[in-house]
């Protein structure tokens, strides 16, 4: 009898002690942002950065749901910036080509912070000399600052001398073709990078 | 690319002559139609301490020195306090992701192509203000920060 129950007991404790790790093993999974190996910040299951609700250069009211089945680059500038809105958007070109036939599958987005002066002719021009699919979108000062603040996007108008610029966030924001929130690549990151997480994100991490 | 030469040639003669401050590679991001502000970017090399102060030019209603920096995420773009320092002899880049000439308040496009007549004001330490005439070719809009071979300079004098 006696040697029935510390048998069993040992089995307990065996049992115990392969729940624990594997429980652990599961943590150290779950914690691991990098497990898929992304280059850019992972924000799989943020709670922001859900949806926006803006109008495209030809007058359509457009959200994530319209380009569902692609994932989707977002970045947010303004035309008036001759540095890193432009290189933001060669690089998105760039990302594309190197994304190969997978190229279709991925949208960029380009949503304007200054629609005071990024009128839908000049934004329409603007997006298309980098590369015709581009869409931008713009709303008015409330809807504009109201899909900033859903990305947690910053931005302010500066004045320089007669006129002004832009402060903004220069975040790059990847959507899954689900249109869930993904990740945010820094201005820093190379094309490469860029390509190298929306490859992994068109092939269902 | 002959006239894009000529214009080079004429630029390091007008350097030359003032024997103060090069300007290489000069050229300007080309615009879109109603589009305000673009950026002027080139290579500068001073022979004495010297600081880049002010500028103009007739396609802009304003010339600002500008630095762009990226703090926390976030993209400022300032007037450079006091004027860009070109220490001497040592090439500053105004480039994408760096300094450049603002063009402001633009009159019109600047097409691809177009050149672009800059007046670039110099303060050497002395205080003595120097004026340098550049002329920036218009290069599109989607042009990269790296000098692009086909549209450089150096490609250009093989020619």
């Amino acid at each position: 009898m006696a040697f029935t129950a510390r048998t069993a007991f040992r089995w307990l404790l065996v049992l115990a002690v392969t729940m624990l790790a594997v429980f652990l093993a599961s943590c150290h999974r779950g914690g691991d942002a990098a497990a898929p190996g992304f280059r850019g910040i992972d924000l799989t299951g943020a709670p922001y950065g859900r949806d926006f609700r803006l109008t495209d250069a030809d007058g359509r009211e457009r959200s994530l749901a319209d380009y569902k089945g692609k994932a989707v680059l977002l970045y947010f500038g303004f035309v008036q910036c001759p540095d890193v809105c432009p290189t933001a958007l060669i690089r998105a070109a760039e990302v594309k080509k190197l994304l190969g036939a997978d190229g279709d599958k991925l949208q960029v987005i380009f949503i304007t912070v200054d629609p005071e002066r990024d009128s839908p002719e000049v934004i329409k021009a603007y997006t298309a000399a980098f590369d015709p699919s581009f869409v931008g979108l713009y709303g008015d000062a409330k809807r504009t600052r109201a899909t900033a603040d859903e990305f947690k996007v910053y931005y302010r108008a500066v004045p320089t001398g007669s006129s002004y610029t832009m402060d903004h966030s220069a975040l790059s924001y990847v959507f899954d073709p689900q249109g869930r929130l993904r990740l945010a690549l820094r201005h820093e990151q190379k094309a490469d990078d860029y390509a190298h997480d929306i490859r992994l994100i068109l092939a269902g991490n | 690319m002959k006239r894009f030469a000529i214009t080079l040639a004429t630029l390091a003669l007008a350097a030359a002559a003032h024997a103060q401050v090069t300007v290489k590679d000069a050229w300007v991001r080309a615009t879109v139609p109603q589009q305000k502000a673009t950026g002027a970017f080139m290579q500068l090399t001073a022979a004495q301490d010297t600081k880049l102060v002010a500028g103009s030019s007739p396609v802009a209603g304003v010339v600002e020195i500008h630095e762009m920096a990226m703090d926390n995420n976030v993209m400022k773009m300032r007037q450079v306090p006091g004027g860009l320092a070109l220490p001497a002899g040592k090439a500053v880049d105004l480039k994408p992701g760096g300094y450049h000439v603002m063009l402001l308040d633009l009159k019109g496009q600047v097409k691809d192509g177009e050149v672009v007549p800059v007046s670039l004001v110099f303060e050497g330490k002395d205080g003595k203000k120097q004026t340098v005439e550049i002329k920036a070719t218009a290069r599109p809009l989607n042009s990269a920060a790296q000098t692009d071979p086909s549209q450089g300079g150096h490609a250009g004098m093989k020619h």
